[in-house]
């Protein structure tokens, strides 16, 4: 058997977690919460909480990542998500780099097959793939060993968002089971409402939908889901209040009449928040169109938590990328611990 | 390649199962065409033990890319895959590159056809130059080369007044047109069925709407008219109904649909899966039921493959960005026998009416028979072995389908056009 070096402690305790971790997890990608199981959801949270503290401590950096590489590839614009990510990657010691929109073989119209090869053969880790083309981040995971995070995919799905919403209701109201959600906004392009849909749906939440009817997906009834065309009645009693970015610079094919009609009748108001729960918190993914989705008091209120929010996403990128990169390492992992404890026999007879 | 199957002066068929009558008996081709009894001994005696025998099947509506999309399909392997499937004829869209809006690529058609000697190929003609929608092609000249019927095919003729004028210009040469019908505005770049699937998986979706919309606009200019018309695959409950009503008011329709449609729906597309992307898209499963109901009592003709092969680069791809299509003359038969058929749905002699004589009236052809003086077109089938597809064994340059590993039965073993072998799976010649 070949001689490895003897790990200290720590790195034995960090291992166990791992490997702990990684028999609970059923695949080493995070493609969309429609996959996730319950218990998945409640891994993801443990251990985002345990981010978040270490995050709190003074020296803000681990290494569970040492000796990793993760490429952030953002096929569209972004600016908190791709940061939000880049700051987790740093926080755990991972070698980092980016690729861009505006990156010379996207321009130049290099397909998906050829990007999904050349990071494969730079020994990629982990992939994180925002991409304008729903299933994009699928496709990458059906042909590249590293694994891949889906970072928003088109109007599909946008898990790391939907976790850090379930991550910040938690903190605010302990439990999501049995919490009233209401989200309102252009339901129809937003993968982060398919997200929180399937999501909160799973661990015991009820969703509601609001959203003017051409910005209603048609067979929106049949996700787990409630829908509403009345912000109002979606806001009834509610825990949560989650406005939708309504995509200003999609509007060209007309979806509603005006801003103004669309903020009188859709916009998160001081109506709203009468009529949703006293402690009912406000939510937004962000960037907020402020004053079409909801006037900036609303936005600013004592009990907005939307900039909480973005402080919980470097938290729950932290865990998703720990848990994937402990799943990827399970096998190897567990081989190592075997050879450890025959280690440890022969030292104790 | 050319077919370089042996040339038998005449051959004798065997112990053959005759579709219609499910008698065994034998079949004499002498000179390209069916007789009662040979003038000299057979070349070949084929031992048809366990097959039946159907008339060449004809397909309406096929893309053969040839010319300009060579890398695809071209004439030659298109054909071959066609006799492959059974077929002894098969009509290409005219979206190649040129166009085929004019004579010169009609006659390049059917003489490269004849060139490739493995399947006839009766050209549809664009009916707007084109296949712009604006002015009419050359329906008069490509008629007389030889183009069967005319259609813009993917690229619907947005303006109902255009579509007018192609049908009153194209009846007074006794030719059909024969409509994709899809409205753009309300497809609206959609890549799957508006449905449960688009609405989950975050897909633009095409309403049933765009189809059934188009469908009765054609149907009431024919009626108003009083020509003929021909819709292309149709894959909607709605669809199939507005065909029906119009039938039964006396509208001159025909309608075809294809096996994806009443094999598969939209559950098809999960995991993003390009294969199964085509257009019309694959719909939900009242609406399959309801095609298969629109074969049953009539309001559907002719069963057609919309065989689009498509380059790997096409299709492995993002969702969205993959082109439409699948191929489909190699599955054709055996999809008709072992979901229609053994189904349940529909007898053997009206699947093949459907694949038969129904499209030889649309293409103003001579309908295939096995009776003594018909040419000798046929295809030689096993009703009996179930096998798992294998998209390898496609002679198509494409391998987009959605039917890998499906089990099926209805094989064609051996197809000959006009007397002359163009498949043999050497199970029955093999000494």
């Amino acid at each position: 058997m070949a001689r490895i070096k003897p790990l200290t402690t720590a790195e034995r305790s960090a291992l166990r977690t791992e490997v702990e971790a990684a028999k609970q997890l059923s695949s080493h990608h995070l493609l969309g919460m429609q996959d996730l199981k319950p218990e998945e959801i409640k891994l993801i949270m443990d251990t985002a909480f345990m981010m978040k503290n270490i995050l709190s401590i003074r020296t803000k950096k681990t290494a569970h990542l040492q000796g990793r590489s993760v490429i952030t590839f953002f096929a569209e614009n972004s600016t908190r998500t791709r940061l939000s990510f880049d700051m987790a990657c740093k926080y755990l010691g991972a070698t980092t780099s980016s690729i861009g929109a505006s990156d010379a073989s996207l321009k130049k119209g290099e397909n998906l097959y050829d990007t999904a090869k050349t990071l494969e053969m730079m020994s990629t880790d982990i992939l994180v793939v925002r991409h304008p083309q729903s299933g994009a981040p699928h496709y990458l995971a059906s042909r590249m060993d590293a694994s891949v995070v889906n970072a928003g995919d088109g109007m599909n799905e946008h898990p790391t968002q939907a976790l850090l919403d379930m991550m910040t209701m938690i903190e605010y109201k302990g439990a999501i089971k049995g919490l009233k959600v209401a989200i309102a906004g252009d339901a129809m392009h937003s993968r982060v409402m398919r997200s929180n849909v399937w999501a909160l749906s799973k661990v015991g939440a009820e969703v509601r939908v609001a959203a003017p009817p051409t910005m209603t997906p048609r067979y929106l009834d049949q996700m787990p889901c409630i829908v509403c065309h009345d912000v109002r009645e979606a806001c009834e009693e509610v825990d949560v209040i989650m406005g939708l970015r309504v995509q200003l610079e999609r509007q060209r094919s007309a979806l509603f009449p005006s801003i103004n009609e669309y903020a009188h009748f859709f916009g998160i108001d001081a109506e709203c928040l009468e009529l949703a729960r006293p402690d009912a918190i406000i939510m937004h993914p962000g960037p907020c169109n402020h004053g079409v989705e909801m006037p900036t008091y609303i936005h600013e209120h004592e009990r907005s938590v939307i900039h909480e929010q973005v402080a919980n996403g470097v938290a729950v990128r932290m865990a998703v990328l720990f848990l994937l990169n402990a799943k990827r390492n399970a096998k190897r992992a567990e081989l190592e611990l075997l050879e450890i404890q025959s280690d440890t026999d022969q030292i104790d007879y | 390649m050319k077919n370089s199957y042996p040339v038998y002066k005449n051959i004798e068929i065997k112990n053959i199962k005759n579709w219609q009558t499910g008698q065994t008996g034998e079949l004499f081709i002498e000179e390209g065409k069916f007789v009662s009894e040979l003038t000299a001994p057979a070349e070949l005696v084929i031992d048809a033990q366990g097959m039946t025998a159907l008339p060449g099947l004809i397909d309406v509506h096929v893309h053969l890319r040839d010319p300009g999309f060579e890398y695809r399909e071209d004439i030659f392997t298109g054909t071959k895959a066609a006799a492959h499937g059974g077929f002894t004829a098969v009509a290409p869209m005219p979206n190649t590159n040129p166009v085929a809006d004019t004579v010169p690529v009609i006659r390049y058609q059917i003489e490269k056809a004849a060139e490739a000697g493995y399947c006839r190929v009766l050209p549809i003609g664009a009916a707007s130059k084109g296949q712009a929608g604006r002015e009419l092609a050359e329906i008069g000249l490509m008629a007389e080369a030889g183009a069967v019927a005319f259609s813009d095919d993917g690229v619907p003729i947005a303006s109902a007044s255009m579509m007018r004028k192609a049908m009153e210009y194209a009846a007074f040469f006794d030719r059909v047109i024969i409509s994709h019908c899809e409205d753009p505005e309300l497809a609206n770049d959609g890549v799957c069925n508006e449905g449960i699937i688009s609405t989950e998986m975050g897909l633009k979706g095409i309403p049933s709407i765009a189809e059934d919309i188009m469908i009765d606009r054609e149907t009431r200019i024919a009626e108003y008219l009083g020509c003929s018309v021909h819709i292309a695959h149709v894959s909607t409950a709605g669809g199939v109904r507005i065909v029906r009503e119009a039938k039964a008011r006396g509208v001159k329709v025909t309608a075809e649909t294809c096996p994806h449609y009443f094999t598969l729906t939209e559950e098809a597309v999960r995991g993003f899966n390009t294969y199964a992307k085509v257009n019309p898209p694959l719909r939900t499963e009242a609406d399959r039921l309801a095609v298969i109901e629109g074969l049953k009592d009539g309001t559907l003709d002719i069963i057609a493959t919309d065989h689009a092969p498509h380059h790997e680069d096409e299709k492995d791809l993002e969702f969205s960005l993959a082109n439409n299509g699948m191929i489909g003359l190699e599955t054709c038969f055996p999809l008709v026998y072992t979901k229609l058929v053994e189904g349940g749905h529909l007898s053997l002699a009206d699947a093949v009416e459907k694949l038969t004589a129904n499209p030889a009236i649309l293409l103003k052809q001579e309908a295939p028979s096995l009776e003594v003086g018909s040419s000798a077109d046929l295809t030689l089938v096993d009703l009996d072995e179930a096998v798992a597809y294998d998209a390898a064994t496609s002679f198509s340059k494409a391998r987009n389908t959605p039917f890998r590993g499906m089990e099926l039965k209805g094989y064609p073993q051996l197809t000959i056009m006009a007397g002359k072998i163009t498949w043999d799976s050497g199970k029955l010649t093999a000494k």
